[in-house]
């Protein structure tokens, strides 16, 4: 059984989906072009992911390995319907900007994955709680991306955020820079490349610093774990 | 003998799936039913806000996304049927609003909607769907730049065919700085949608029969 404050640190750092297993990138470079879209598009993983976990572990007992998978999947799938078409019925707007993006929800490895990782081995409680830090953890860094290249591309923040709290945040748009030219390469595909390498390395390094502390109060020998290819962390 | 435990483990899978098939179709079916006016809703608001900001304020009294019918031209850039929606004041036809197709965008094809007033002069254009590049051919999206609004009061009667054109190709409008091509194909489908007008303005200007009326 793992505790909620580890689930929390998982999700939001140490197992990070977004920096450390490297998943869900096609929504993650796709929409984070500016802070509304990838707040709208967090949101929505998170719900989904939540939901998903929490559905997932409260039939675990229930379905059988052969079936399991499929299961899953039609579980997520239509989770991520019904989202989309609460979407569409009340942030409209947003719902046409962030369009094929938000079906893609249901093949975002982050839900599968937490479903077979997670959430089909612990309690209900347990695994919504991993959906929701997971999910958090995705929209931070989906956020933060956001936030970087629409400041670096617009020289403004929070633009158009009325799309997604309606009349009330028509104003929000802070110009941080005036008369910025624009930089078009924060706003293109490879631009949300960069910015996630960058993330990527600025949490590693905060990582090491964070690791060389430790190691010079206590030494300690570090057991050896399995390493998978594609991620920029240690699995569990 | 192992079949008929397989048999019964099948049987029992089966139905598991098919029940959470059922559960699940459900669940969307129900959310379905209870977004589905709210959706409809909205659309018909964001069409009619685009309708509306291509009409002269005052110059319309019947809900435009309704007196809608279908024509087909080559023309208009589409290879289906392209919506005509027209606007009028005491059941006396002012304006036409035509969606067209830029079929020769940077990438893809860009949709339009073209304002025309009863005398042939545009009443303004908008792009409703694009997938020009950001910062680049985007500019065609008002949110972006007002380029768009250059085509408000033009007509066929106060800019020769030749003008029909980007200032680089010898025309009377503005390219953008490193994209020539979008605001090419903007400027050729406006004027066909022009041409078009022209052509069937007697047609386009009837009202529209309403077949429940």
């Amino acid at each position: 059984m793992t505790s909620f404050r580890e689930i929390a640190i998982n999700g939001l750092w140490k197992n990070n989906p977004g920096l450390v297993q490297l998943l869900g990138l096609c929504p993650l470079l796709g929409v984070s072009n500016s802070v509304v879209n990838a707040l709208g598009m967090g949101l929505a993983t998170a719900i989904v992911l939540a939901a998903s976990n929490a559905t997932v572990a409260l039939i675990r007992t229930q379905v059988s390995d052969a079936v399991r998978l499929p299961v899953f999947v039609m579980i997520i799938a239509a989770l991520t319907t019904c989202i989309e078409l609460l979407m569409q019925a009340f942030t409209y707007e947003l719902y046409q900007i962030l369009g094929i993006f938000i079906p893609l929800i249901t093949t975002n490895c982050i839900i599968l994955g937490r479903a077979e990782a997670f959430a089909a081995k612990n309690t209900v409680a347990a695994a919504s709680f991993d959906g929701l830090m997971m999910g958090t953890g995705f929209g931070l860094v989906l956020l933060a991306i956001g936030a970087v290249r629409e400041l670096l591309g617009t020289g403004a923040l929070f633009a158009n955020m009325q799309l997604l709290f309606g009349p009330i945040a028509t104003h929000w748009q802070v110009t941080v820079f005036h008369n910025y030219p624009g930089f078009l390469l924060a706003i293109l595909p490879p631009g949300a490349f960069l910015v996630l390498g960058l993330l990527i390395a600025l949490k590693n390094r905060i990582d090491e610093i964070v690791a060389a502390r430790a190691k010079a109060a206590e030494p300690a020998a570090l057991p050896a774990q399995s390493r998978r290819v594609r991620v920029t962390g240690v699995i569990e | 003998m192992a079949l008929p435990e397989i048999s019964r483990s099948m049987l029992k899978n089966s139905l598991v799936l098919g029940l959470f098939a059922i559960v699940t179709v459900g669940l969307v079916a129900i959310t379905q039913l209870g977004t589905a006016e709210r959706i409809a809703d909205s659309e018909r608001a964001a069409k009619n806000r685009a309708l509306s900001e291509l009409l002269p304020a005052g110059s319309y009294d019947n809900h435009p996304q309704d007196d809608v019918h279908l024509v087909h031209d080559p023309l208009l850039g589409s290879k289906g049927n392209s919506p005509v929606y027209l606007a009028s004041l005491d059941g006396k036809a002012t304006a036409v609003i035509l969606q067209v197709t830029a079929p020769d965008g940077y990438s893809g094809s860009i949709q339009l909607l073209v304002g025309v007033l009863a005398d042939g002069t545009l009443s303004g254009v908008r792009a409703i769907h694009h997938r020009e590049t950001p910062g680049l051919g985007d500019k065609i999206d008002l949110a972006k730049s007002p380029w768009v609004l250059t085509f408000a009061g033009k007509s066929l009667q106060n800019l020769a065919a030749e003008s029909w054109a980007v200032k680089k190709d010898g025309g009377a409008f503005d390219q953008f700085a490193g994209a020539t091509i979008t605001p090419r194909a903007v400027v050729k489908a406006v004027h066909q949608a022009l041409q078009y007008f022209d052509a069937h303005r007697a047609e386009l200007l009837k009202p529209v029969e309403k077949p429940h009326d």
